[in-house]
């Protein structure tokens, strides 16, 4: 290669650089979402508690048979979460000023930027156009991260299986229905209507209009729209989130903002670091007749200099 | 041993048994002792009996996690997904192991060769922990068979983990070329030696490169979960970096560690130039030692100071942390300063088993002991979690003895040529070779 080529290479190669990174890290973070991402609006102030769409995802997704049958209504007396052999659970909550207690249905939310997918080395997750996180069984390797990085406990894990482990969650019947544009079983089923299929913009729209039009029936919040950078599923309540098992602590950030300042990094070490310590070799054995410091008596040697 | 040796046993340190007759591989590996000797002194060693019934017991448990699964020897659960595998094996491990890193900069980058007679230590320490955190992570994950999946089947190099991934099995084979010398030297290999002295300098580089990066890696991995760790042991800008600061006094001090107790177990396998320098280089590395430990202090508070979380200071979980800083961190600090100032080797051993007892707990207060702090329930460990546990480390420990024994990392091979004088004075024409030289590169 001449030299000019090579100059002309690095030009073009610095120019390329330089217009394709920054947009890029621009990009990240800000990410709201696919433009025709399918959500789910809950409204709790409807939910009864009846765990109908817990049914309907047992049979959907067919998982084993439930330990207590889905019209036993003494599991409330505890808050459960999800398993792999429930990847959604209704909660009941502690009532207020003597209103029923609230009910809450639990499954993944499938985050915009999903906490799971951004920690998995094998790239098992994905988040589709559609607004469903999936997750590929065929290349899990099992580390469990993505648990460790779920900021809702969503992911369960087949620990008894031994041979064949793999990660249980909701994935939005996205093999079975979603794809196709029909909504999940859970909603489907839910004789309510305190599950709401759509559109996420339009979702989140008609949230604020429920809120607007019936501000005692709610909080003037939707769960969802910006926490973490914003999720698929949404919820409204008549109560603050909190008091429904919805964490309030997460921020609006995406898990993935907390773990930038490292990723950041990464580049200026592999740099700067063969540079630095290279040079401080240099220096360090400048008059030195380094070639035989490996020698075996090399301490001798210095000791005789 | 020691009665063997007093006996007159003649222990391998050369190629040669006697002048024209080579050891074979077999009296190498028997120490050159007949096996009658061999099996004698195994026998001997009270240890080797703890050892069997800890196999005996812990090897079939280990069995058994394979056949029936992790939920049968674990209590990880949906909500703990980490249990005391990765949180004692894998985090626990791989700071104590920075010690290869650390003295092969020491020794080859910055020309320390006062730390030469250790440096083979530093690089084995490192590459056995390495190696055993990488088989407790086989033994916690959930198909181990694919581990190297994110190598050549699927890729997530956005991930930390996969930064973990790459750089460990990378560092890994950068360590095992490192260490290979003394296996060369061993087994009488010299094209072997001279191949892996030509790249010191590139295996070495590399391996800082790569030890800041997973270091850091392994906290950053707990970035992922700020709402989980406590926020006591949680910083989202200082994560990596305690972890990489504690790394540092960590593997200064395993290697006083594991020099200390082969000093009182195993100091027949000593040669002059090691018994002679051991004090003194221990003070050395001691001193490297209370540099981090003031460094990570720092950042310790300052981490507290830049986020506020003075408040938690109030809390079970802060005094729970204070006692961690107080054990691992503050107390091995002053007397590390303290033992430097007044040349008490002794103390300085005391120390530096503090700091890795500190390391261990810091590890496992952050991946474990305060993780899920928000939940109400606590997981315990599984009986056969903790069996297995000790089991590996007993196997680690096995292994350890089992090259230091015959390896020279505590002892310098002697060479052909120089078998004549044990501890060999160089020679007239050698001195004005080595003079003759100097001139030349001087005046060059």
């Amino acid at each position: 290669m001449k030299r000019r080529d090579f100059l002309k290479g690095c030009l073009i190669g610095g120019a390329a650089a330089s217009l394709g990174v920054p947009s890029k890290s621009w990009a990240v973070g800000s990410f709201e979402g696919y433009p025709d991402a399918m959500g789910v609006l809950v409204d709790t102030t409807r939910c009864i508690g009846c765990r109908s769409c817990e049914a309907a995802c047992n049979k959907e997704q067919k998982l084993p048979e439930p330990d207590v049958p889905f019209d036993d209504t003494s599991v409330f007396k505890e808050h459960r979460r999800t398993t792999e052999k429930a990847y959604t659970v209704v909660n009941r909550y502690e009532a207020k000023d003597g209103q029923k207690p609230p009910y809450r249905k639990m499954q993944c939310n499938h985050c915009n930027e999903p906490g799971c997918l951004t920690s998995c080395f094998v790239n098992a997750y994905t988040k589709t156009g559609e607004g469903a996180v999936i997750y590929d069984a065929k290349v899990c390797v099992g580390c469990r991260t993505c648990m460790v990085a779920c900021p809702f406990n969503i992911p369960a894990y087949s620990y008894s299986s031994a041979f064949a482990p793999v990660v249980k969650k909701c994935i939005f019947c996205y093999h079975t229905r979603l794809k196709f544009g029909k909504p999940p079983a859970c909603v489907e089923i839910c004789p309510r209507e305190a599950l709401t299929f759509g559109l996420r913009f339009d979702l989140i729209k008609m949230g604020h209009e429920r809120i607007r039009e019936t501000p005692d029936r709610y909080v003037d919040h939707i769960y969802g729209e910006k926490e973490l950078g914003g999720t698929s599923w949404l919820y409204l309540s008549r109560i603050p989130p909190e008091q429904i098992g919805l964490d309030e602590t997460v921020g609006n950030e995406p898990i993935i903002s907390n773990v930038k300042e490292f990723l950041g990094m990464v580049p200026m070490v592999l740099t700067i670091w063969p540079a630095l310590f290279s040079g401080i070799h240099l220096l360090a054995t400048r008059n030195k007749d380094h070639g035989d410091a490996h020698h075996n008596h090399s301490e001798q040697e210095d000791g005789k200099k | 041993m020691k009665k063997l040796i007093a006996s007159g046993a003649k222990t391998v340190d050369s190629p040669q048994k006697s002048p024209g007759r080579n050891w074979t591989i077999m009296e190498k590996l028997f120490l050159g002792l007949t096996l009658q000797q061999y099996i004698g002194q195994a026998i001997r060693n009270p240890l080797n009996w703890i050892f069997g019934i800890i196999f005996a017991i812990g090897i079939p448990i280990i069995l058994g996690r394979f056949l029936f699964g992790l939920s049968w020897v674990t209590h990880s659960s949906n909500d703990y997904p980490w249990g005391l595998f990765l949180a004692f094996g894998l985090f626990g491990m791989v700071p104590l192991s920075s010690s290869g890193f650390q003295l092969g900069t020491a020794c080859e980058v910055f020309g320390r060769h006062d730390l030469e007679p250790i440096e083979r230590l530093g690089l084995l320490n490192g590459l056995l922990g390495y190696f055993f955190a990488v088989v407790y992570l086989m033994i916690d994950l959930g198909q181990p068979w694919r581990l190297p999946y994110p190598m050549a089947v699927a890729f997530g190099p956005a991930s930390v983990l996969f930064l973990v991934a790459w750089h460990v099995s990378t560092y890994l084979s950068v360590q095992i070329a490192e260490v290979s010398v003394s296996f060369f030297e061993w087994i009488g290999f010299p094209i072997g030696i001279r191949a892996i002295r030509k790249i010191t300098l590139g295996l070495t580089v590399s391996g800082i490169i790569l030890s800041t990066l997973h270091q850091g890696a392994l906290g950053a991995l707990f970035t992922y979960a700020p709402g989980k760790v406590h926020p006591l042991w949680y910083s989202s800008s200082f994560q990596w970096i305690h972890f990489f600061v504690s790394s540092i006094p960590g593997g200064l001090c395993m290697v006083i560690a594991v020099s200390t107790i082969a000093s009182n177990t195993m100091s027949w396998r000593f040669d002059k130039r090691f018994r002679d320098s051991l004090d003194r280089i221990t003070i050395s590395l001691a001193k490297g030692a209370s540099m981090g430990l003031a460094t990570y202090l720092t950042i310790k508070l300052l981490s507290i100071a830049h986020d506020n979380k003075w408040g938690y200071f109030m809390t079970g979980y802060g005094q729970w942390y204070l006692v961690e800083i107080m054990i691992g961190v503050i107390v091995p600090m002053f007397l590390l300063a303290y033992a430097i100032h007044h040349n008490k080797v002794t103390l300085i051993r005391f120390g530096a088993f503090l700091v890795v007892f500190g390391i261990f707990l810091n590890r496992l207060n952050t991946a474990y002991i305060t993780f899920n702090w928000k939940l109400s329930y606590r997981e315990i460990p599984h009986w056969r979690e903790v069996a297995i546990s000790i089991t590996v480390y007993s196997i680690y420990i096995v292994v350890y003895r089992f090259i230091v024994y015959r390896l020279p990392i505590f002892y310098q091979w002697r060479t052909q040529e120089e078998l004549a004088p044990a501890y060999a004075t160089e020679t007239e024409t050698e001195i004005e070779a080595k003079a003759l030289k100097n001139a030349e590169a001087a005046a060059s």
